[in-house]
């Protein structure tokens, strides 16, 4: 095992990007601190953040004197220097398999749910439209991954082993199924995946109401 | 005895000449010095829905790459394992924070722009409800949101390139959307020195200029 600097991650308890990372970390076993990070109020502009990531996204991980923004960095970053339980198979297919899943989620799904989009478009469409559009929008994509995942999945996303494709999936399947209460009846094998994301211990602690700034209820 | 040479099969490259997503593994294929065979899917006759196709990628999107047995979908997935089978010209540093870096530039290139000037959310959802001049400004509005973010990352990390002195990574994946934003998106690049600066270099390489979408095969006379 790699040995472990402090590691930092801003995160905001809902963020599906950040929800990745913090599987990551979890399925590596490695301790970090949680620094909370309010998107939605705007905390992401303050100076103190912005000294850490001029871009001001989250999530940011900070590594001793590293810093990586954006999770799919992150989440390659992590998979190199801390190679215990290793996100990434040996075989080329396999991998560029897990690479076109997280790939599909993070440009195919995720950029078009994202809240400043979303209130871009109930602006300018109204309240049913950007919810219409929504789901769409997530249909579309999910249509393309369950017939991806029809050639490949096994008791995970690429075979029996929880892989890259498996990190990025949870968190979108999460959002889509608990805020969103899609029906899932169509893509029977995201259903399927998305009920044993939910049995893995790493996969449960990193869930976003349990994290340090989620609301309590 | 001289051994039998083995003719490698060839990689075949599915993919449509004003793909941005295309024009990223094109250049792959140039820097690495790959011969590929271009089979051309034409997004505006919709051929990524024919069943041929879809055999090959049920995803339906290009560009698809096929390496023998190997079928690989996704440009970001093509030219990481592109990156891993052929090593030669590397894309990626060895040193863990420029690679995040390039990870990191291309990440932003591939969620946070260019799906928002994608085909499918225009076409799909935007045509019926805006107009065009809408959807111009639509796309603009990502596009200088997310120019305003390469530009704050590479301006104090770029040497002759987006990351340094060597074209890697970053690079291929912001050529195919500084190409989009001024040819299509109309884009005051005045606001982005850096990012004009690069597309300035990247034009001066012969892999980067072979990879433009308007001298494809494909692309339609006049372009």
């Amino acid at each position: 095992m790699a040995d472990q600097g402090k590691l930092t991650l801003y995160s905001y308890w809902l963020s599906t990007c950040a929800h990745r990372v913090r599987i990551t970390l979890n399925l590596k076993g490695l301790d970090y601190e949680y620094k909370a990070v309010d998107i939605v109020k705007g905390d992401q502009s303050e100076p103190d953040f912005v000294r850490i990531n001029p871009m001001k996204f989250v999530p940011a991980l900070v590594d001793g004197d590293t810093v990586i923004g954006d999770s799919f960095a992150i989440v390659l970053y992590l998979e190199e220097k801390y190679p215990q339980t290793p996100l990434l198979p040996q075989d080329l297919k396999k991998k560029a398999l897990n690479f076109q899943i997280a790939s599909i989620v993070s440009s195919g799904i995720q950029p078009l749910q994202n809240f400043v989009v979303v209130n871009y478009i109930e602006q300018k469409l109204g309240s049913q439209e950007k919810d219409a559009w929504h789901i769409d929008q997530f249909n579309r994509v999910f249509t393309a991954l369950e017939k991806l995942l029809n050639g490949c999945a096994r008791k995970y996303a690429v075979g029996d082993e929880i892989g890259l494709g498996d990190v990025f999936l949870a968190p979108q399947l999460y959002y889509v199924i608990k805020k969103f209460h899609m029906d899932m009846s169509n893509y029977p094998i995201l259903a399927r995946l998305h009920a044993a994301y939910e049995e893995i211990p790493a996969f449960q602690a990193a869930a976003p109401e349990n994290q340090p700034d989620a609301p309590s209820i | 005895m001289a051994l039998e040479s083995i003719e490698p099969q060839k990689l075949k490259l599915y993919n449509y000449w004003r793909s941005y997503c295309s024009q990223r593994v094109r250049i792959a294929f140039n820097l690495k010095g790959l011969d590929y065979e271009y089979k051309a899917v034409d997004l505006s006759k919709d051929e990524q829905f024919d069943p041929e196709y879809e055999k090959l990628n049920p995803v339906k999107y290009v560009p698809t790459l096929v390496d023998g047995e190997v079928v690989v979908a996704d440009s970001f997935a093509i030219i990481l394992y592109l990156e891993e089978k052929y090593p030669q010209h590397p894309l990626l540093p060895k040193d863990l924070k420029k690679k995040a870096l390039n990870i990191q530039i291309a990440s932003i290139v591939t969620s946070t722009i260019q799906p928002r000037q994608n085909l499918p959310v225009e076409i799909d959802f935007i045509e019926g409800r805006f107009d065009l001049d809408k959807k111009l400004l639509w796309a603009q509005h990502y596009l200088n949101k997310g120019f305003t973010a390469l530009e704050k990352l590479i301006k104090d990390c770029a040497g002759k390139y987006a990351t340094g002195d060597e074209i890697q990574m970053a690079d291929v994946f912001l050529e195919p959307q500084i190409h989009a934003g001024i040819t299509r998106f109309e884009i005051d690049m005045s606001k982005f020195p850096t990012l004009a600066r690069l597309h300035e270099a990247y034009m001066k390489i012969p892999e980067f200029q072979a990879a433009v979408p308007e001298i494809q095969q494909d692309a339609p006379r006049g372009s």
